[in-house]
């Protein structure tokens, strides 16, 4: 019926009555990134974890160290550091129980390897002898993941899993500030926030996506903000406190497995190095900017309130740097062998069961090494 | 010996009796996708699910295919088995990242540590008078990834069987649906359905010692029904229904080929680019002597796929078949 038809009975109506869906006052992030070290809640802070925090973060350091020289010697393919970000790197792992998932970027291997993986497995991605070093059920590691911020719904999706089977297992993802700008990051967010999955986000902002600067990435107030949007709560803290980054990302952690669905949490941080060896930062930031960063270093922050407390001396700091160097002896001389490989893997993981038109190849491939074998064999030169 | 009543039945019907059937057999099946739930999905495939198994095992999603591949392969990685709807083809491209960089290769990536039981139905081709974006042949982009097994039915029976296998599969499976065949019946008894049938394996749908028409999905009906027309040339097609296109069934294709001496590889899919050049590189590859004509193609046109009222023009057809099965040199016999 039209309103002429209606011959004046129609009554203008206000539309079905609206309301916002969530309430976003209790999702908004502080407005400054939350800090414990050099605050009054550094004296509260658990002793135990402060002292295994720093050791950690000592092994950390000389891990990134360590692979970044080992890209000099040609002994890794390339090596996207994480110093600087240790803070965020070893709170990720440590909040995790066992049966807990990481979901790893391609940055994140010192996550893994504080989550109990071999370095020299972390590292196989990097190294180039396979695309995955580790199997990832074994201490529940995603493959280190390339594609930017596609590991997200894998994370999303895994969590959910869990939940339908009633296990209690939360899954926390790794992405960095360019990541944030990805389709699969809203994609990501906006199921995990649907589906109220056992989810944390953990988006490290290291202030660059190679060397694009945040300005140019984003306009919102601050990334934890996009969690609103999505009906979760945002988080901002302090990414080189290690205690903070660890308090806020177990907190996250516990609700979600309490089921209180997923949580975004942004650490603001500093990529001290350039985004991988084969990078010059020269070219996009001053050394004025990455020497502001450096008086607010995640080791020194920690040693600082350490010792400040009377938790730890010289012999303590000794201590710690002569376990990192022994990690580091240890990564050196494993990654100065060889890697045993066979180019017959190729063919074998491509399915299940390989096709006529891989098992052709893998003959081609076999008559050529063993072609390549005799010439050697007659020309008598060493292989 | 009791009868058993064989009714028609629709393609979409024997899709979801598959689904129901695998979801029931195995609770790590899960169905996801956009409208499958509480609407059915918009051709009606996942028709009751819901209703029978929960919103937990068939789940309406948040609109974004790349975000429905994504979790789907976390939940793969969790041991899951997840059954994922991709509503037409060309909605399809958003989860190309995902399916390319991850669903393909992350068996491969862990060295066989980590499969991804992931099936993933894809609604394909023309022929419905479907407007922009509701008609594309995508099957090459699948092809041409390593790692993925692309498959598509072009019978009832088959849907049934092969959507069985490609759930039962640790691997994941592109499996393609004709929508034009969507709605196409035959005789096939709901109660008793046909058996899994192997992925990987071809089938000829009708002998002939002429030459060799190679299909699959949507153009299965027309090439049959080309067969039958040219009876009237005198000539006698041989029919074969790839049914899997990964793996390629070489075999089944080359002994065809070497008896009848002449093939032509139909699809709607483009012609440069498309599945044809593959197929006729194979078939050239193993059959050279025994051929009397070059392989040829009759396929889609080159160009974005046709508006409704201009598609009849751009879908291969029996004139079109039957003008190409007239190319093959058959003059040289005289």
């Amino acid at each position: 019926m039209t309103v002429m038809e209606q011959r004046g009975a129609y009554r203008p109506t206000p539309p079905p009555a609206w309301q916002p869906r969530t309430d976003p006052a209790p999702l908004l992030p502080d407005e400054v990134p939350y800090r414990v070290l050099g605050t009054d809640a550094a004296a509260e802070a658990d002793p135990g974890l402060l002292r295994r925090l720093y050791g950690e973060l000592v092994r950390g350091r000389r891990y990134n160290t360590q692979a970044t020289a080992l890209t000099k010697q040609g002994r890794l393919a390339v090596y996207p550091s994480s110093t600087g970000q240790e803070a965020c790197q070893v709170a990720a792992a440590l909040v995790l129980e066992e049966r807990d998932w990481l979901f790893p970027s391609y940055r994140d291997t010192l996550a893994a390897v504080a989550r109990g993986l071999d370095p020299v497995q972390a590292l196989g991605l990097l190294r180039g002898d396979w695309h995955s070093g580790y199997d990832p059920r074994e201490r529940r590691i995603a493959p280190l993941c390339t594609p930017l911020a596609t590991q997200l719904p894998h994370a999303v999706g895994l969590a959910h899993a869990a939940r339908l089977q009633g296990d209690d297992v939360v899954a926390l993802a790794l992405v960095g500030d360019g990541g944030t700008s990805e389709g699969d990051f809203h994609e990501a967010l906006n199921f995990a926030a649907v589906w109220q999955a056992p989810v944390v986000f953990l988006v490290q902002n290291n202030g660059f996506a190679i060397s694009v600067p945040l300005a140019k990435q984003t306009a919102a107030p601050s990334l934890a903000h996009k969690a609103v949007g999505y009906g979760m709560p945002g988080r901002l803290v302090d990414g080189n406190d290690a205690a903070a980054v660890h308090q806020v990302l177990g907190e996250a952690v516990a609700h979600a497995r309490a089921g209180g669905g997923p949580t975004l949490v942004e650490a603001v941080t500093y990529r001290m190095e350039a985004h991988t060896n084969a990078d010059d930062d020269k070219r996009y930031r001053a050394d004025s900017e990455v020497e502001a960063w450096r008086a607010h270093d995640p080791i020194a922050l920690l040693e600082h309130a350490l010792t400040e407390r009377g938790l730890l001396d010289e012999a303590g700091i000794e201590a710690a740097r002569e376990d990192a160097e022994a990690m580091a002896a240890d990564l050196r001389e494993r990654m100065n062998q060889d890697p045993a490989l066979d180019p017959m893997d190729l063919f074998g993981h491509v399915y299940d069961q390989p096709t006529t038109q891989l098992l052709e190849q893998e003959a081609q491939l076999r008559a050529e090494l063993a072609a390549e074998e005799r010439h050697h064999e007659s020309e008598g030169a060493p292989r | 010996m009791t009868t058993v009543a064989v009714k028609p039945a629709t393609m979409a019907q024997a899709l979801g009796r598959a689904l129901r059937d695998a979801m029931a057999a195995d609770p790590a099946v899960h169905v996801m996708g956009e409208d499958v739930g509480t609407l059915g999905g918009v051709f009606r495939v996942t028709d009751g699910l819901a209703k029978e198994f929960g919103e937990d095992r068939c789940t309406d999603t948040p609109l974004a295919e790349a975000g429905i591949l994504g979790t789907a392969v976390g939940m793969a990685m969790y041991g899951l088995r997840p059954v994922v709807e991709m509503q037409f083809d060309a909605f399809a491209y958003p989860a190309f990242e995902q399916l390319i960089s991850h669903v393909s290769r992350m068996r491969n990536r862990t060295r066989g540590a980590m499969s991804l039981p992931l099936t993933i139905r894809v609604p394909y081709g023309g022929g419905i008078g479907g407007v922009e974006h509701h008609s594309d042949s995508s099957e090459a982009y699948y092809m041409a990834t390593p790692g993925l097994h692309v498959v598509t039915p072009a019978t009832v029976a088959d849907a049934y069987g092969l959507l069985r296998a490609a759930i039962a599969s640790d691997d994941p499976v592109v499996f393609l649906e004709p929508k034009r065949l969507y709605w196409s019946k035959d005789s096939w008894n709901p109660d008793e359905p046909t058996a899994v049938e192997p992925i990987g394996r071809a089938v000829v749908r009708r002998s002939g010692r002429s030459a060799t028409l190679i299909t699959y999905g949507p153009s299965l009906p027309v090439c049959l029904e080309a067969a039958e027309a040219a009876r009237a040339e005198g000539w006698n097609l041989e029919v074969v229904d790839l049914r899997s296109l990964v793996p390629f069934d070489d075999e089944t294709v080359t002994t065809s080929v070497r008896r009848t001496g002449r093939a032509v590889v139909v699809h709607e899919s483009g012609t440069f680019g498309g599945p044809g050049g593959e197929i006729a590189a194979r078939v050239t590859e193993r059959c050279f002597h025994y051929l009397e004509a070059p392989v040829l193609r009759v396929a889609g046109f080159d160009i974005p796929y046709p508006p409704p009222m201009l598609e009849r023009h751009h879908l291969p057809g029996v004139d079109r078949i039957l003008d190409a099965v007239a190319r093959l040199q058959w003059e040289a016999e005289n």
